[in-house]
């Protein structure tokens, strides 16, 4: 603890000597860098023995700050515009924003990420625009962004499918002989603790690791699979599944931006060295309903949330940036200026969205269309048109 | 765009097609920001609040709370530049209590969908309870007339759209179908696309065609008959009754009230056992002076002071502790077993405003009595506040139903279905009652207790009646017998 430091304002402050072995002693099992209070502690030891640790700029830890809130906000402005009747679903990452900015930003531009429809967050981190999930959930695209020039693939719906899809992508990556140094590539696959009892994701976890793909199974265990409970899903935590596949896994406080990025970055160095898969899970909760279609008092108390809501991952880094003299007094003003100015501009953008003519789902069957398909249009043209007032 | 925009009610959930107002969180004549929440709706699926999709001035709003509204339907107006001036119609200063009509122009003709082909109940598109279609996940949606555009040439629609009436008015004279020169009703012709094309292709008017299919859609059949030149089956015409002249005994004096949520629910249980448990009710008068007393005490404890000590919990231990020598009453009937429980979840019925719920307390038998206590307060507090989960009100094992605070002595309880006893726990009163061989004014009260003839004989069911009037005609003597 910095107590009876007398260096004062002075920066060494923050270098608060601490370690907290993760799984030493049972509770708390879990990788954490920055504390609810927004305590820092200086190195986290996994169970493996691992030592977790970031050397942030005071940039950068104000980066991370910004993404948290802006990342919180438009997820919001996404959320209202579903109950205005502007999206037709909205799957909220309220309270899991750490685990998605921490992962996010430990992946470096050659890094591919394989998401659930939930990732809003390492969406935004990959530089893709933010509207792109909401034409998705508008139901006029099919989600827009180029999976090759961003590195993130598609949102899947399918519960736990991805993971199939980013291991045999590692195993490409692998065949292509792209690990196997600093420069490396990696790939990450998203799911949450529901999808750890899917065929799909345990599957992936057996190819995975007897092909050593470089492959980090990111699980952001929300406690709930919708409805059902965590122990509905497993008896041991869900990171010692790892070793009954032969790779390691991880408990990180998901609510810690800094131990999320600590520990995913080594992960994902891990898998570029070409040393094989593992297995990261971020300890989490959803704060929300599981979809705008849900209704969580129904299955949950709200003590529970409460006593999470303690935990909130962007008031413990707001804590200490302010305890280590990080920002001025300004500094979070603007921030939530920025964040109410581009949720406001999404909006405008999503409600000026336009619908797409029936016609063109004819466009991108074949890359150089078919008579048949053009025959088709044809026919399908005429018929719009016979409808009064119509402007197809 | 006018100034005054109409918020329509959104699908808030996938397929939903209704809502129901629980709450309006503004007034007519307030300012409100964007996405301030301004409604809670309640659908199928969950109750959320609504932000507001414009900041400005309140104008209006169409539904009370407590009313249904289909998906699409104005709810609210906001006047989204109030400090431009006033409007140019005069609506301003409308009090809220008008529950002004919406726009006719967005209340569309609505043309009835044709039947399509039938799926087995219970099949995915298929008819599931409630008039719902079954879908893969959750409550699907229901079964409404589809919206449709007109086609080029139609013949325009008749003013079928009534405006939506918030309130069930007394039925006016119901405008009789208009008849065409056949005498046949005329309107929307219901009919599946592959017999238009065939009527098209035969040369046949759909119009001058009577369906013989479902909702009097019309049939292959009926379109080669026509076009054979063959007359129809014969049917009589149903014409609309005449309307009562003199106000009667009728419809305009009756309200109808859709059965549904809590209420269906309640009777589907009491009708379901009441018809299937034989019960049998006994009732014993106790004086419960000595018990009153001992309230009174314990709630002078320090270690007390702060919790919600009533009748009830003394009632509640009562009956735990008679369970415990009379295990029997706590089982179920199973058709060729008894199922004897070693646990009580013992279940009180409580009023709400959404209707009668029995939430039990899980495992009940083992809390302390200040545990039990907790239980009963919690679970008092999130049953008014309308939160009690199914789970809370699954798996009860025997129920108390304390009709007392209604101020009546007590009843003939109906069992929850897959429990064997019930305690009806009549007011406390001050009664003329022989106290040691005089007659003294002592706190009376009289219990009802109905258990299942089939598990409970009567002396088994006596048995454990009177050690519940024990206990509370003197608490302390039955705890140092009993414990």
């Amino acid at each position: 603890m910095a107590k009876g430091d007398p260096g004062g304002a002075t920066r060494s402050k923050r270098a608060a000597p601490r370690t907290r072995r993760a799984a030493a002693t049972g509770e708390p099992e879990l990788v954490q860098l920055l504390t609810p209070e927004g305590e820092r502690i200086e190195t986290a030891l996994g169970p493996d023995g691992t030592e977790y640790r970031v050397d942030f700029t005071d940039e950068e830890y104000r980066g991370l700050y910004r993404d948290l809130v802006l990342v919180r906000k438009l997820d919001a402005e996404a959320t209202a515009l579903q109950r205005q009747g502007e999206l037709g679903l909205w799957a909220s990452l309220l309270g899991q924003e750490a685990a998605q900015v921490g992962s996010g930003r430990a992946l470096r531009a050659q890094d591919m990420a394989f998401p659930t429809y939930r990732e809003h967050g390492v969406l935004y981190c990959r530089g893709i625009d933010p509207i792109m999930p909401l034409g998705l959930f508008r139901g006029v695209d099919q989600g827009g962004w180029d999976p090759n020039e961003f590195k993130f693939n598609m949102y899947t719906i399918v519960i736990g499918a991805q993971t199939l899809h980013a291991t045999g992508y590692a195993m490409g990556v692998a065949m292509d002989g792209k690990t196997g140094g600093e420069d490396g590539e990696a790939v990450i696959a998203y799911f949450g603790d529901g999808a750890t009892s899917q065929g799909d994701v345990n599957e992936s976890f057996v190819w995975a690791s007897v092909f050593n793909a470089p492959l980090v199974f990111f699980c952001q265990n929300n406690q709930y699979a919708i409805s059902e409970p965590l122990e509905r899903q497993t008896r041991v935590p869900l990171y010692r599944r790892a070793g009954g596949f032969g790779f390691p896994g991880v408990r990180v406080d998901g609510n810690d931006v800094l131990a999320s990025y600590a520990v995913t970055r080594h992960a994902l160095d891990t898998a570029r060295n070409g040393q094989g898969p593992s297995l990261i899970e971020a300890y989490t909760y959803r704060m929300g309903a599981h979809t705008t279609s849900d209704d969580p008092t129904r299955y949950r108390i709200a003590s529970e949330v409460e006593a999470w809501q303690a935990k909130d991952p962007i008031a413990r880094m707001k804590a200490f940036l302010l305890k280590q003299q990080i920002v001025n007094e300004s500094f979070f003003a603007e921030i939530d200026e920025q964040a109410r100015a581009e949720s406001v501009h999404l909006r405008e953008r999503v409600l000026n969205m336009p619908d797409p003519q029936p016609v063109s789902m004819f466009d991108h069957v074949y890359p150089h269309g078919s008579a048949e398909l053009d025959e088709q249009r044809a026919r399908f043209s005429q018929y719009m048109e016979s409808f009064e007032g119509s402007a197809h | 765009m006018s100034r005054v925009k109409e918020f329509n009610l959104p699908d808030l959930g996938e397929g939903l097609t209704e809502g129901e107002i629980l709450a309006w969180l503004v007034k007519v004549g307030d300012d409100i920001e964007l996405n301030q929440p301004i409604v809670e709706v309640e659908t199928a699926k969950a109750a959320v609040e609504i932000p507001a999709k414009w900041a400005g001035r309140v104008q209006a709003i169409f539904h009370p709370e407590g009313s249904t509204v289909e998906v699409g339907v104005p709810i609210i107006a906001i006047d989204t530049d109030p400090n431009a001036g006033p409007l140019e119609q005069s609506t301003t200063g409308a009090p809220a209590e008008a529950l002004p009509t919406p726009s006719a122009a967005s209340l569309a003709a609505v043309e009835v969908a044709p039947a399509e082909g039938m799926v087995e109940p219970g099949l995915i598109g298929g008819a599931a309870p409630g008039g719902r279609t079954a879908v893969l996940v959750g409550y699907g949606p229901r079964n409404a007339p589809a919206k449709r555009r007109a086609r080029k040439g139609d013949v325009p629609a008749q003013a079928t759209a009534a405006p939506v009436a918030p309130v069930p008015a007394p039925a006016p004279i119901a405008p009789a179908p208009a008849m065409n020169g056949n005498g046949r009703v005329t309107g929307p012709v219901l009919a599946k696309p592959p017999v238009r094309k065939l009527a098209k292709d035969l040369g046949v008017d759909l119009a001058t065609l009577t369906g013989s299919g479902p909702l009097g859609s019309i049939t292959r059949e009926d379109v080669q008959r026509a076009a054979s030149g063959t007359p129809a089956a014969a049917e009589p015409l149903t014409v609309a009754a005449p309307a009562a002249s003199v106000a009667s005994f009728g419809a305009d004096r009756e309200q109808r009230i859709p059965v549904k949520g809590v209420r269906k629910l309640t009777a589907e249980n009491m009708a379901r056992s009441a018809f299937t448990a034989p019960h049998v009710t006994e009732f014993l008068t106790v004086d419960v002076t000595r018990s009153m007393k001992a309230l009174d005490r314990l709630r002078d404890r320090r270690e007390w002071r702060d919790v919600r000590v009533s009748p009830l919990l003394l009632v509640a231990k009562a009956v735990l502790l008679a369970v415990e020598r009379h295990p029997m009453v706590n089982s179920t009937w199973a058709g060729d077993e008894i199922v004897v429980k070693e646990y009580v979840n013992l279940g009180i019925a409580a009023a709400t405003e959404r209707g009668l719920i029995v939430p039990n307390i899980k495992d009940a038998g083992r809390l302390s009595l200040r545990e039990l206590a907790d239980a009963m307060t919690a679970l008092v507090q999130t049953a008014k506040s309308g939160r009690t989960s199914p789970a809370d009100m699954s798996g009860g094992t025997l129920t108390i139903t304390n009709v007392g605070v209604f101020g009546v002595d007590t009843g003939t309880p109906i069992l929850p279905p897959g429990e064997s006893a019930i305690l009806a726990f009549g007011a406390v009163r001050e009664q003329p009652w022989v106290h040691k061989g005089k007659v003294k004014p002592r706190l009376v009260t009289t219990l009802g207790l109905s258990f299942d003839h089939r598990i409970v004989d009567g002396e088994l069911g006596s048995k454990f009646l009177r050690d519940v009037g024990d206990f509370l005609a003197d608490p302390e003597a039955a705890l140092l017998a009993w414990t």
